[in-house]
């Protein structure tokens, strides 16, 4: 894992990369950018994470089951965020929201205390 | 098993593991794999207790419609307790830790695990975890449930949420530093001509159930982080007034709490298919087959966690999704059911306590796992969702399957760990006992559930009394069958006749050296010319 020897010169670089790139996320977050607030946070944040694993974590030097072990939890991570959003994509695919969703219909449950369904209790 | 002769009285070997050091010291401070799986036993034996305790006072509760015994905030409590105590500081160690722990570097032909330091380090912060939870337990407790579900854990839960979380949160790393470090132990500790598919299935499950630990753990770590963000920073993250989803916590949770049921589960089926090979004296059938279906389990566990929030706010069509991919994920787990049953085909099968208890494992673990179809499948699960059917269906898997699992494998390889025998008769009756009582406390609850009681409350309608006072029975005949092993274990270990390396005639390297096994493990490192099981072969490597 230690075998490969960088530079002291190639960590500086990218630790003022990191601190660059943290900067400029700052400032973007003081123009609105309307939807592409957050997307534009996100792909730096992405890059500055490529940036960390590739040459802080000396992926760019390894091969092998270290690469296998790195695209394997990207993968999983997709499945993570892939189904999760199958949900949130989906859910107003229906016309009538879930129970919670619709303000207009009043539950039972919110019903006051004396009109709400009763357990059958022993005679 | 037991037909095999023994001609000379077998004697305990003059030094070993048990007695190579003496003193609490040598105790507490070892990185020998096979101690530090006995500090796990003592633990996890505490913790089961515990949880156990917990579960006969709920079911002492429910023998009267209106509550024998406490108010029901009290009850919240105590189940949410059992939940969290028996899955996080029971179950999920429970194999790993200790028979895995033992078993590992013995089974590969290797004398500790890759990272022995850490292997200890993982007891001790399990044990610092533990201890942060039963604080947080004695101060008053958690009434969310072990499930911890928003808004309720972040907004209006008054407990001592934080505190428990942060318990489970430890216990975590726990996890996966022993999930870490069994997964490099197998990769790089095999003995020359151990090849993957020499290994016995007990390293292939407890291998898939590493996986589960480094990539499962971390995200109940992140997902508990976030509600103390939010129950004390009250950043948004769940809670719509604050522009969160709590939707979102049930799919983070989830997405762990999943493959965690196949954490429990998986280590499980890894000891029954050594119990059935051992107690048929047969090669597992289709041992490539039983062993790909651990990976599968692991890999499809992380893709069926909708199949909880069918009826939590969920989008339907993701709600296909997901059932279909909880019908896929059956498919492995029938592969080795049918596998099993297949390999006791035309074998000469014993019934000593292991193989009874393997037997045990393969009619729940059916049953749990086919009641499982139920609840994956959109339609049904929306009667039976929150009720007492779920209660019934994963206590059939987790109690009927990982904890039979558990003593089965506790009793096979009880003579290597010790030495010494136990009593037969008594773990035959034990084990009928133990599975005579499990039916009865949760065959009931099926029925509860069907005919409508909702799981977690602590008072029902009277019509339910007759099956509750049932599982409430079966509950106590179930406690004395979890006694009864404690007993016996405890007196074998001081007073147990000696058992010789292999009192089983079993295959596998571990019955190869004396038991208890020397420090080392193996003088020599072996060299590995078969595959597993190699029943019917020449005895050559028989001690």
């Amino acid at each position: 894992m230690s075998e490969h020897v960088l530079p002291k010169r190639l960590y500086f670089v990218i630790f003022v990369s990191l601190v660059v790139l943290t900067a400029i996320t700052t400032g973007v977050a003081f123009i609105d950018l309307g939807p592409f607030n957050t997307v534009v946070a996100l792909v730096i944040a992405v890059f500055k994470a490529t940036l960390v694993v590739l040459f802080f974590m000396h992926l760019k030097y390894q091969t092998g089951m270290t690469r296998v072990v790195i695209v394997a939890a990207l993968l999983w991570l997709a499945v993570l965020i892939g189904i999760t959003m199958s949900d949130v994509f989906t859910r107003h695919w229906t016309e009538k929201g879930s129970s919670w969703q619709r303000s207009s219909i009043i539950s039972p449950y919110r019903q006051t205390a004396s009109a709400a369904p009763r357990l059958p209790r022993r005679a | 098993m037991s037909t095999v002769a023994v001609e000379v009285t077998p004697t305990l070997p003059e030094v070993h593991y048990l007695n190579a050091d003496y003193g609490w010291r040598s105790w507490l401070f070892t990185t020998d794999h096979k101690r530090i799986a006995w500090l796990y036993l003592f633990a996890i034996t505490g913790f089961f207790a515990v949880g156990g305790l917990m579960a006969t006072l709920m079911r002492l509760n429910l023998v009267e419609p209106q509550g024998a015994l406490m108010e029901p905030a009290s009850y919240n409590k105590l189940f949410t307790a059992h939940g969290l105590i028996m899955i996080f500081f029971f179950l999920a160690p429970s194999i790993p830790t200790v028979l895995g722990n033992f078993l590992i570097p013995i089974m590969i032909g290797a004398r500790d695990v890759a990272f022995p330091k850490l292997n200890l380090l993982s007891w001790y912060i399990f044990m610092l975890a533990g201890s942060v939870f039963m604080l947080a337990v004695i101060r008053g407790g958690v009434d969310t449930g072990w499930t911890l579900y928003t808004p309720l854990s972040t907004t209006y839960a008054n407990g001592h949420v934080l505190s428990a979380a942060v318990g489970i949160f430890i216990s975590g790393f726990s996890s996966i530093l022993t999930g870490l470090n069994f997964m490099v132990t197998i990769h790089k500790m095999r003995a020359p001509g151990m090849t993957w598919f020499r290994l016995p299935l007990f390293i292939w499950s407890l291998y898939a159930t590493s996986v589960i630990f480094v990539l499962a753990m971390p995200v109940i770590a992140i997902t508990l982080a976030l509600i103390a963000l939010e129950r004390v920073f009250h950043v948004g993250i769940f809670d719509p007034a604050l522009g969160g989803d709590p939707i979102l916590f049930q799919h983070l949770f989830w997405f762990f709490g999943h493959p965690e049921v196949y954490i429990l589960i998986l280590p499980s089926m890894g000891v029954i298919s050594e119990l059935v090979a051992a107690g048929c004296r047969k090669r597992v059938f289709g041992y490539s087959f039983v062993a790909f279906s651990s990976v599968a389990i692991a890999a499809i566990s992380f893709m069926v966690w909708g199949l909880h929030m069918f009826l939590t706010g969920q989008s339907v069509y993701a709600g296909f999704v997901f059932s279909a991919l909880s019908f896929a994920v059956a498919i492995p787990s029938a592969i080795k059911v049918f596998n099993w049953t297949a390999t006791m085909h035309k074998a000469s099968v014993s019934y000593d306590a292991p193989m009874l208890y393997a037997i045990g494992f393969i009619g729940l673990f059916t049953i749990g796992g086919l009641t499982g179809l139920f609840l994956a499948s959109l339609g049904t699960d929306v009667h039976l969702h929150d009720t007492y059917f779920v209660v019934a269906h994963f206590h059939y898997v987790m109690v009927g399957g990982a904890i039979m699992g558990y003593l089965g494998g506790l009793h096979l390889w009880w003579p290597k760990m010790t030495g010494k025998l136990y009593p037969e008769a008594w773990a035959r009756f034990a084990c009928l006992l133990v599975f005579a009582g499990f039916n009865l406390t949760f065959g009931p609850q099926f029925i509860l559930g069907y005919l409508g009681m909702p799981r977690r409350y602590a008072v029902y309608p009277p019509e339910f009394q007759v099956l509750n006072v049932m599982s409430s029975a079966g509950a106590s005949i179930l406690a004395v069958g979890y006694f009864i092993p404690l007993v016996y274990f405890t007196w074998s270990a001081f007073k147990g006749p000696v058992a010789g390396p292999n009192p089983w005639g079993a295959k596998g390297l571990e019955w190869t050296i004396p038991s208890p096994p020397p420090t080392n493990n193996f003088d020599v490192t072996p060299i590995v010319t078969q595959e597993a099981y190699a029943y019917g072969h020449e005895e050559a490597h028989v001690g």
